[in-house]
């Protein structure tokens, strides 16, 4: 049966639908005559209200809107990677194709290109028992990537009949599952989940294996796990977009979807054209070919821009329950939401802190916990990161959005303006930002990386927090009257800063860094620390040891040492012995 | 055929309501006539069944509950475009007032645009040459960019813009047509004439599209002025492949006009009582700035916003940095020393220089010359800040060189004439010569082989 409505106000993205509908909660309805897409989003006895995904100029009372049954649901299937959607999954490609260079209005494209034929390896026979999550068939869907079907959860029963391997499109039944009610289920490539439902797993493990990103501060000193949540927040300006560009490029996850969420639209173009031409160092492949953009660039309409989050991550979901590590970028969530505080100005809801709803904590609560590293249902190992920027109003951390999203992350990379000023990138601040996976992740640095790792990152750690302490000093009286031993952590923390935690992105060897070469910039400096501070004990004033040019060649390894001559790292030792041997000689 | 309604149920403010209509839309204009003369235009910003809610352009004044006839005209808000409109003004609704007569259009379209869609988009990569070393050497400008200006009442904003405008060369490709479309809001009469006087004198106004909506002109024909004038950009732009320069002037006072209106219709406010779209509002004008792939046009943005008491962190400087690519700051201090342009580098920000310049683009020591004039200038502050506790004799050495590097990079970098037209050598050698007060080894943002070719230290300061 056809439920329809009638429209009786329009306000914005919210439209009001007279009476008892019958429509559901959460549910899709067809707008208007130009079927613009909307959802359920309250129902009274009197009034039914709809939020509407495109703009509503020109829609009339009257008009009528449909109901299709179906929750507000993504379509899941090979086709999804190096592809850009909007905020409701509709390739934008496609949408170029059908409306030229403007996004236009009640635009019907499906979801994953129905023409093309996918080459699929049947895994399942008739007679075989299958269980929601079962993998039915495999495709190579871009170079990177092996696309498994699986069967949607939910459906559990005996294979009756399936087809040979060879090419099929998405939406072509391949394979057709008895129930154990008798029903029969017919299944393709293609399948639907409604976005603001996680997708069932098994069973959920604790963090234990990190997301090496290649940037420093972030794998030594504040690292996040596989499976784990962190927040990047930050004033305009200070590199969230940056570092989660950085995270895209870099991180070894075998996937990454990236949300643009009510950011800019140039941004978007530039993602689409450098991750083209970037190659995966895991793979040889276009960076793209692991990759999916969900644009909803801050023009785009806002209700849609509210989705945009759940899209995300429901197909990171479909992906990490294929058994792949999954890692989200949403940047930023902030527009996310503030989408929530207008959508919900227009409902005329009870505003809380800020102007921002009341649910505010609870719809960011649900979103983070949608992270994880899961066992799937069919048994295999999958996970789900997800990096969310925050853009705080003027850079005050003390705003409702950050505050609450950081309730719910375990990670927290602040950003800082006055390094962002000083151009010192990443500018992450060290005093500010935590990570509670350190302690998590500790047996696996030892065992992969060095049993030293996690008690030299702890030295770095302590190092910058006795600058920090000293400058305050500094700040008052000047850095002359300080005693050498002070006058040394003063300079090394230089040397951590300028040589560690600085990264450059635009250089081709700083760009992305190995573990190793991580500990090894780690262990050099601290040892030079080392050194440096026996001289200082023995009476040598710290003005003798600047006169040697060690403190900026150490500075400097970084662009120095390539990523693959690591047994340079002995000549830098060497250099620090010398150095050592010339200032006793010299002052003896 | 169209219905006109007799009477109206209610005036608040810019706002009326009308009972009993049929048949209207969303965002629809409706046109009013009072007591059978006077002629207005309104739009439907709200619709309960047969109930409108319509916001009225030229004000309300005179009209009353009963002598007002309204009809619907069946469309959204709509502007003539024709290449004719280059060198003639309108009022901020798009209607001429210079006594030229009407445009004969070549097409009519919705001012409210559509969002481009990023895969149609072309990455904005071609730098615009002010002439100004703060702009072209820290914050280069961008052709396709959207980079505002953030000021304060009493700062040389309109001066830095009609400098910008000017200056801003397209490079040596000099068939390629450019015009700029300049919409004002809310200013005084001064800034608008002004600005048509440097047009002028410039001998540029024939190429200039000037929408103006002053002080005292209605408030919420402010709300459409940018509008109108952006989709005239686009379609220059877009259609006819020029190099559109658009000037927004004053971002705050279109803010203010939306605060206005929202609180008339009763809406719940978000911060400082802007209502709760103020973002998306903004965004749909910022991002209307761009280049099209395939096309040979583009539209670049310098929208100029006066913060309420220069304070950076109000809602409308923020949300604005949120959705633009930079911003250029300008700074009271630096005003007071009589530094102009009075910009402050430090805050200010261009998101697209870093593919637009360097090797191929200006030259290959651009970006690292950038980033280390903005690493001493912040440690300047460092010293500044130590000297007014210890005073400045008690400085170490290399912090008395900071200060002076500081005080020379503000008169000579940033400072410049005003007519003063650098060309990015000029700039760059300035800030090669500023870097030669410090010592070598306290440049730490500049690659080896760069500095070695470039870095020259200056006699005196460096003994």
């Amino acid at each position: 049966m056809n439920r329809t409505g009638i429209i009786y106000g329009i306000n914005g993205p919210v439209v009001y639908l007279k009476g008892n509908t019958g429509f559901k909660m959460s549910e899709m309805v067809y707008v208007g005559e130009e079927k613009l897409v909307g959802e359920v989003i309250g129902l009274t006895k009197d009034t039914t209200t709809v939020q509407v995904f495109e703009e509503t100029t020109g829609l009339k009372p009257g008009a009528e809107v449909e109901a299709t049954g179906d929750a507000i649901s993504v379509t899941l299937g090979p086709g999804i990677l190096n592809n850009i959607f909007d905020g409701i999954e509709r390739p934008l490609s496609e949408i170029a194709k059908a409306s030229g260079k403007y996004i236009t209005r009640g635009v019907s494209v499906d979801a994953l290109d129905v023409e093309k034929k996918w080459d699929i390896t049947l895994k399942v026979a008739a007679g075989d028992e299958v269980h929601g999550g079962t993998i039915i068939a495999e495709t190579q869907e871009t170079p990177s990537v092996v696309h498994k079907s699986m069967v949607p959860p939910g459906i559990d029963g005996i294979v009756k009949s399936a087809v040979p391997d060879g090419a099929y499109n998405v939406t072509e039944t391949i394979v057709v599952v008895t129930c154990e009610d008798g029903s029969e289920k017919e299944i393709a490539l293609a399948q639907k989940w409604p976005i603001r439902i996680p997708r069932p797993t098994s069973a959920r493990f604790p963090a234990s294996v990190p997301l090496v990103t290649g940037q420093r501060i972030l794998d030594t000193l504040f690292p996040i796990a596989k499976g784990g949540t962190a927040a990047i927040p930050g004033g305009f300006g200070t590199g969230k977009t940056m570092t989660q560009h950085q995270i895209a490029k870099w991180s070894d996850a075998s996937i990454i979807i990236y949300i643009g969420c009510g950011e800019r639209g140039n941004e978007m173009t530039e993602v689409l054209e450098d991750f083209a031409k970037l190659v995966d160092p895991k793979t040889g492949n276009p960076l793209m070919a692991r990759t999916t953009l969900i644009a909803n660039t801050s023009n785009m309409p806002v209700a849609a821009r509210e989705a945009s989050i759940y899209t995300g991550i429901t197909l990171a979901e479909y992906y990490r329950d294929m058994g792949y590590d999954v890692a989200i970028m949403a940047d930023s969530t902030s527009r996310w939401a503030e989408a929530l505080r207008e959508l919900s100005g227009r409902l005329e809801e009870m505003p809380a802190e800020e102007g921002f709803p009341a649910y505010l904590a609870s719809r960011l609560s649900a979103f983070y916990e949608r992270a994880g590293m899961m066992r799937t249902l069919n048994g295999s190992e999958g996970s789900v990161s997800i990096i969310g920027a925050v853009s705080p109003q003027g850079g005050d951390f003390s705003e409702p959005v950050t505050q609450n999203t950081k309730r719910f992350v375990r990670c927290f990379w602040g950003l800082d303006k006055s390094l962002a000023y000083a151009r010192h990138f990443p500018a992450i601040h060290w005093l500010t930002s935590y990570s509670e996976y350190v302690n998590d992740l500790s047996p696996w640095y030892s065992e992969h990386v060095s049993p030293k790792f996690i008690d030299y990152r702890n030295q770095i750690i302590a190092l910058l927090n006795s600058e920090s302490s000293l400058m305050e000093i500094v700040k008052l009286i000047g850095s002359d009257v300080l005693p050498d031993d002070q006058k040394l952590v003063l300079e090394i923390a230089r040397v951590i800063r300028l040589g560690f935690l600085q990264q450059n992105a635009f250089h081709q060897e700083d760009t992305c860094v190995p573990m190793q070469k991580q500990f090894l910039m780690m262990d050099v400096v601290l040892y030079l620390y080392k050194k440096a501070r026996d001289l200082i004990t023995q009476g040598h004033p710290m003005s003798i040891l600047k006169e040697d040019t060690i403190f900026e060649k150490i500075i400097s390894i970084k662009y120095d040492v390539p990523n693959n001559q690591l047994e340079l790292f002995d000549n830098y030792k060497k250099d620090i012995d010398t150095f050592y041997d010339k200032v006793l000689e010299k002052n003896a | 055929m169209s219905i006109e309604y007799l009477g109206l149920s209610e005036i608040n403010g810019p706002l009326v309501v009308l009972e009993g209509v049929k048949n209207a839309a969303y965002e629809e204009i409706v046109e009013f006539t009072i007591e059978g003369k006077e002629k207005k235009l309104g739009r439907i910003v709200e619709i309960y069944d047969d109930k409108a809610v319509i916001q009225v352009f030229e004000g309300t004044e005179s009209m009353s509950l009963k002598n007002t006839h309204t009809k619907l005209t069946g469309h959204p808000m709509e502007i003539a475009l024709s290449p004719e409109m280059l060198g003639r003004t309108f009022n901020g609704i798009g209607a001429p007032i210079d006594d030229l007569g009407p445009i004969v259009p070549e097409q009519m379209t919705n001012i409210n645009g559509l969002p481009l869609n990023p895969c149609t988009r072309e990455y904005p990569r071609n730098y615009i040459r002010t002439g100004i070393s703060a702009i072209d050497g820290l914050t280069t400008l961008i052709r396709g960019q959207k980079l505002p200006i953030f000021s304060g009442n009493g700062l040389p904003h309109d001066q830095l813009a009609a400098q910008i405008v000017q200056q801003a060369s397209l490079g040596d490709n000099t068939d390629e047509e450019f015009a700029i479309v300049f919409a004002a809001m809310g200013v005084k009469y001064d800034v608008a004439e002004f600005f048509r006087r440097t047009f002028e004198e410039s001998g540029v106004s024939d190429h200039v599209v000037m929408f103006l909506n002053l002080a005292n002109d209605p408030v919420v024909e402010r709300l459409i002025t940018p509008k109108v004038a952006l989709t005239v950009a686009e379609y220059l732009a877009f259609e006819k492949g020029m190099h559109i320069l658009v000037i927004l002037t004053d971002i705050t006072s279109f803010c203010e006009a939306m605060r206005e209106v929202s609180s008339s219709k009763g809406e719940i406010p978000s911060r400082k009582g802007y209502p709760g779209y103020l973002y998306s509002e903004l965004a749909t004008l910022y991002e209307r700035a761009g280049i099209v792939s395939g096309g040979t046009g583009s539209v670049t943005q310098i929208p100029i916003l006066t913060m309420p008491n220069d304070d950076i962190t109000h809602p409308i400087p923020d949300l604005t940095g949120y959705i633009t690519e930079g911003q250029i700051v300008l700074d009271r201090q630096l005003h007071g020393q009589a530094v102009y342009p009075p910009i402050n580098v430090l805050p200010s920000l261009s998101r697209l220089m870093k593919d637009g310049i360097g090797k191929g683009y200006t030259r290959e020591d651009h970006q690292d010359v950038a980033n280390q004039l903005f690493s001493c200038y912040a440690k300047v502050g460092d010293a500044r800040a130590l000297a007014s506790v210890i005073g400045e004799d008690e400085l170490s050495p290399l912090d008395k060189k900071y200060l002076i590097f500081g005080k020379a990079f503000e008169e000579n970098f940033v400072g410049q004439g005003r007519m003063e037209n650098r060309t990015i050598e000029d700039t760059l050698n300035i800030g090669w010569n500023l870097l030669g007060i410090l010592p070598k080894e306290e440049l730490d943002r500049i690659d080896t082989k760069i500095l070695d070719q470039y870095y020259k230290p200056v006699q005196g300061t460096n003994a």
